[in-house]
C-alpha cells in the first residue's frame, strides 16, 4: 500500500503477527488483526491483558518485537514519524500538562500539529467539549470526567484518521459518556477510524467489531453476532429461590462451562450443547426453578474466553 | 515546519514557567543574593587577622614591629606564644592565621648590619586573606620602623632585614580579581544545569511524555524548545551579575560589553545543552540533580576559579579544559579585566561552542522516542 492506495485504501490498520515481550514475559502474543477505515472497533480484555501495549505498537510508542504492520498504510516499524501526523492517541493515564490552563493545553496541541490559527482551534475546541467560560482553568484542576473530555478534545482537535482510545470513558457519567459515543459516531461517519479500549459491556455493543484480548492473545473478533455465535456456547437462563447455592453445586459439573449471575437470575453456559443438556438434566425437575433457553450474551462469552485461557496460561 | 513546533514548546515551557511564581522568583533573585553574600563574604579586604607572637628578646625594635603590626588594621594580635611549638599548635588549629617570631639578638644583628629575618607563618589555606595581608606586611613593618625608630631612610635601609615568610597549606594564592569573574561563571553554571537537568525527566515522571512521543515532534525541536526560555532567563541573570559587579564591586569592563553579553549567551546555552543531556540520561529527578551537583564540582575546583589554573597537574588541567567554566573564566577575566577582543577569546569561544554542540547532539541522540 503506496501513497494512492493510502487514500483510497479501505483498510486503516492492518497488522500481523504482532508480539511484545517486556523483561521477557511476553505481554502480546502474535496478534493480527484488520481494522477498516471508518470502523469502530472495540478492544476488550482483562486488566493487564496488553491493549495499552497494543495501541501504543500502533502508534508508534512502543517498538514491536516481532510481526509487521501498518497504520494508515505507514509501516508501524519504519514510519512511525508519518504515522504521528495522522494519529490521535489518548492515554489511559491523563497525560496533558496540569499545569497549563485548558486553552493553553489546546493552543499547545494545535501548534505542534501545525494548525493555521492554534488560538481560534483551541477556542473552538473549547467551545465543542462545552467547556466555555472554564478555559482559562487550569487542566490540573479538572475534575476527572472533564480531563477525559479535554484530553479527547485534544486528541481530534488536529482532525487525525486514525483515533486510538485507551478507556477513553472509564469515570465518566452516563450522560457524558453517552455524548462521548455520539461524538465518536459522528467521527466515524466522517471516516475517521476509531480503535477503542473499554471495561463496559454496552460499550463494546456500541462498536462495529470487536477483538476480546487476554493474556496477550487475541482471543475472539469481528462483529458482535459473530462473536457470539462463533463461541458456540448454548445458554440457559434459570430463575429461583437461592441461587448462590445452585451456582455452587452447578459449577465443577462436566458439560458446564460457566455459571455466572445475571440480575435475578444465573446464566449456566456450555460449549457442548449435548453435554450441557445432560448435566442440567436433573436440575430441570426441581420445581421451583424456571429454566428457559436463552441466547448468551457478550458478557458470557467473554467470560467463557476469558477462564478458557485462563486454563491455556496454567 | 520544525520552527513551529519548536516555538509551540517553547511557548509551552514558558507558559509553565511563568506559572511556576516561586521558581520564577527564585531564578532572578537567587543569583542577586549569592553575588552580594560571596561578593561581600570574599572580596572585603581582610582585618583584624589572629596574630600570634613569639618574641626571644625583649627589644625596642621586637616593640615598634608589633606596635606596628597592631597598627594596620590587618593583623590583630591575639597570642603571646611561649615557645614555637605553641604557636604552630595555634596555627595548625586555625586560632591565629599568622605567627611573628622575632629571633633572640634581632635589635643588634639590625644594628651591626646583618639582615636577620622576621618570621612570619601565614596559614595560606585561605589564600584570599593571607595574600593580603602578607602584602601589605612589609612596607607597614618599614614604615612603622622609620617613622618610630628614626632610622635613616637610605637605600640600604630596606635591607636592614628579611621577612622571610612561610606560607603553609596552600603555597599559591589567588588574586581578587578571579572573584566577580568567578562567580558570575559559578553561578550560571549551577542555576542553568538543575534547569534544564529537570525537564526531561519531569515529563516522564509527570506521564505527560506519552502523549508528547505521540505527537508528531522531533527531539532537536524538543531540546530546543526546551532550552530557549531558559537562555533568556540565563540571560537576565548575567545581566543581573554583572551589573552589580560593576556598581558595587567596581569591577572594570575594560573590552566590549556586547561581546561579554553574546558570549556569555553563549556559555549558558552551553550549561543548558548540558544539563538537558543528563536529563535525557536519567531516569528521574533526583538522578538528574545528582549528576548535576557531580559535573558542578570539577566546574568549581578546576576552572582556575578557586585555585590558579597553571598549579593544577597536568592532568587535572586536561579535565579543566573539557568544563565550560574554565573557559568562560578566562573570556570573562580577559574582557572585563584586560580589554580581550573576539580575536583574543576566540579559542575559548569555540571550546564552549564545541562543548555545547557536542552536549546537543548527545542529547538528541540519548532521547529515548520511545516508551521501551
Ligand atoms: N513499560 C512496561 N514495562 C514492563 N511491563 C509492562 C510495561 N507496560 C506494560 N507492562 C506489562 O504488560 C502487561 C500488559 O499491560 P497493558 O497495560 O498493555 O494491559 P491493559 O490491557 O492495558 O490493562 P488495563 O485494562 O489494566 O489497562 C501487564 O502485565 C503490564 O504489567
Ligand atoms: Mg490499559
Amino acid at each position: 500500500m503506496r501513497a494512492g492506495d493510502r487514500q483510497n485504501g479501505t483498510v486503516a490498520v492492518e497488522v500481523e503477527g504482532l508480539s511484545k515481550s517486556f523483561a521477557g514475559r511476553m505481554v502480546v502474543r502474535n496478534l493480527s488483526m484488520r481494522v477498516l477505515r471508518g470502523q469502530i472497533y472495540g478492544f476488550l480484555g482483562p486488566n493487564g491483558s496488553g491493549k495499552t501495549t497494543t495501541l501504543r505498537m500502533l502508534c508508534g510508542l512502543l517498538t514491536p518485537d516481532g510481526g509487521t504492520g501498518r497504520a494508515l498504510g505507514y509501516d508501524i516499524l519504519t514510519e512511525r514519524d508519518r504515522i504521528k501526523r495522522h494519529v490521535g492517541y489518548m492515554t489511559q493515564r491523563f497525560s496533558l500538562y496540569q499545569d497549563l490552563s485548558i486553552q493553553e493545553n489546546l493552543e499547545f496541541v494545535a501548534r505542534i500539529y501545525g494548525l493555521a490559527s492554534p488560538e481560534q482551534e483551541a477556542k473552538a475546541a473549547v467551545e465543542r467539549l462545552g467547556l466555555v467560560g472554564r478555559e482559562h482553568q487550569l487542566a490540573g484542576a479538572l475534575s476527572g470526567g472533564w480531563k477525559q473530555r479535554l484530553a479527547l478534545g485534544a486528541c481530534i482537535l488536529p482532525k487525525p484518521e486514525l483515533l486510538l482510545l485507551d478507556e477513553p470513558t472509564a469515570g465518566v457519567d452516563p450522560k457524558a459518556r453517552r455524548e462521548f459515543w455520539a461524538e465518536i459516531h459522528k467521527l466515524a461517519a466522517e471516516g475517521m477510524t476509531v480503535l477503542v479500549s473499554t471495561h463496559y459491556m454496552d460499550e463494546a455493543e456500541r462498536c462495529h467489531e470487536i477483538a476480546y484480548i487476554a493474556y496477550g492473545e487475541l482471543l475472539a473478533q469481528g462483529t458482535i453476532p459473530k462473536v457470539i455465535e462463533n463461541s458456540h456456547l448454548k445458554t440457559y437462563t434459570v430463575s429461583g429461590p437461592d441461587l448462590q447455592s445452585l451456582a455452587n453445586r452447578l459449577l465443577g459439573i462436566p458439560g458446564i462451562d460457566m455459571v455466572a449471575p445475571f440480575g435475578a437470575s444465573l446464566h449456566v453456559a456450555g460449549r457442548d450443547a449435548s453435554a450441557l443438556d445432560a448435566a442440567v438434566a436433573r436440575f430441570r425437575d426441581e420445581r421451583e426453578l424456571s429454566w428457559t433457553l436463552s441466547s448468551p450474551s457478550l458478557e458470557d462469552v467473554f467470560i467463557d474466553l476469558m477462564s478458557r485461557s485462563q486454563d491455556n496460561f496454567r | 515546519m520544525m520552527l513551529t513546533r519548536t516555538r509551540a514548546m517553547f511557548i509551552k515551557e514558558f507558559v509553565q514557567l511563568r506559572r511556576d511564581r516561586l521558581t520564577f522568583a527564585t531564578m532572578i533573585f537567587i543569583p542577586v543574593v549569592q553575588l552580594l553574600l560571596f561578593g561581600y563574604a570574599i572580596n572585603t579586604t581582610p582585618r583584624h587577622l589572629p596574630t600570634a607572637v613569639l618574641v626571644h628578646e625583649d627589644s625596642d625594635l621586637g616593640r615598634s614591629i608589633l606596635a606596628a603590626l597592631s597598627n594596620t588594621s590587618y593583623f590583630k594580635v591575639t597570642r603571646l606564644a611561649r615557645s614555637e611549638a605553641e604557636m604552630d599548635h595555634w596555627i595548625r588549629s586555625g586560632e591565629v592565621l599568622f605567627g611573628v617570631e622575632i629571633p633572640a639578638g634581632f635589635e643588634r644583628s639590625v644594628r651591626r648590619g646583618d639582615r636577620p629575618a622576621l618570621l612570619v607563618v601565614a596559614d595560606a589555606s585561605d589564600p584570599v586573606a593571607s595574600g593580603t595581608a602578607l602584602g601589605a606586611l612589609e612596607g607597614v613593618v618599614r614604615t612603622a620602623l622609620t617613622r618610630d625608630r628614626g632610622l635613616p631612610e637610605t637605600a640600604e635601609q630596606s635591607a636592614a632585614f628579611e621577612i622571610r615568610q612561610h606560607r603553609r597549606y596552600n603555597p599559591a594564592a589567588v588574586t581578587s580579581l578571579n572573584i566577580v569573574p568567578g562567580l558570575l561563571g559559578t553561578i550560571l553554571t549551577m542555576t542553568m544545569l538543575i534547569f534544564t537537568a529537570l525537564s526531561v525527566t519531569r515529563e516522564v515522571e509527570r506521564g505527560t511524555m506519552e502523549s508528547l512521543l505521540a505527537m508528531p515532534i522531533e527531539p532537536i525541536e524538543i531540546m530546543l524548545g526546551k532550552i530557549a526560555p531558559y537562555v533568556a532567563i540565563g540571560f537576565i541573570q548575567a545581566a543581573l551579575i554583572i551589573a552589580l559587579g560593576i556598581i558595587l564591586f567596581e569591577v572594570p569592563v575594560v573590552g566590549s560589553l556586547p561581546l561579554l553579553a553574546a558570549l556569555s549567551t553563549l556559555f549558558i546555552a552551553t550549561n543548558l545543552s548540558i544539563g538537558y543531556t543528563f536529563s535525557t540520561v536519567a531516569q528521574n529527578q533526583l538522578q538528574a540533580i545528582q549528576m548535576s551537583f557531580m559535573f558542578f564540582l570539577p566546574n568549581i575546583l578546576l576552572s582556575g576559579f578557586m585555585f590558579p589554573f597553571a598549579g593544577m597537574p597536568r592532568w587535572a588541567q586536561w579535565v579543566g579544559e573539557m568544563l565550560p567554566l574554565t573557559h568562560y573564566i578566562r573570556i570573562v577575566r580577559g574582557i572585563m579585566l584586560k580589554g580581550a577582543t573576539l580575536y583574543d577569546v576566540h579559542g575559548e569561544a569555540l571550546a564552549l561552542l564545541g562543548l555545547m554542540l557536542l552536549a546537543m547532539t548527545l542529547a538528541v541522540r540519548r532521547f529515548r522516542r520511545t516508551l521501551d
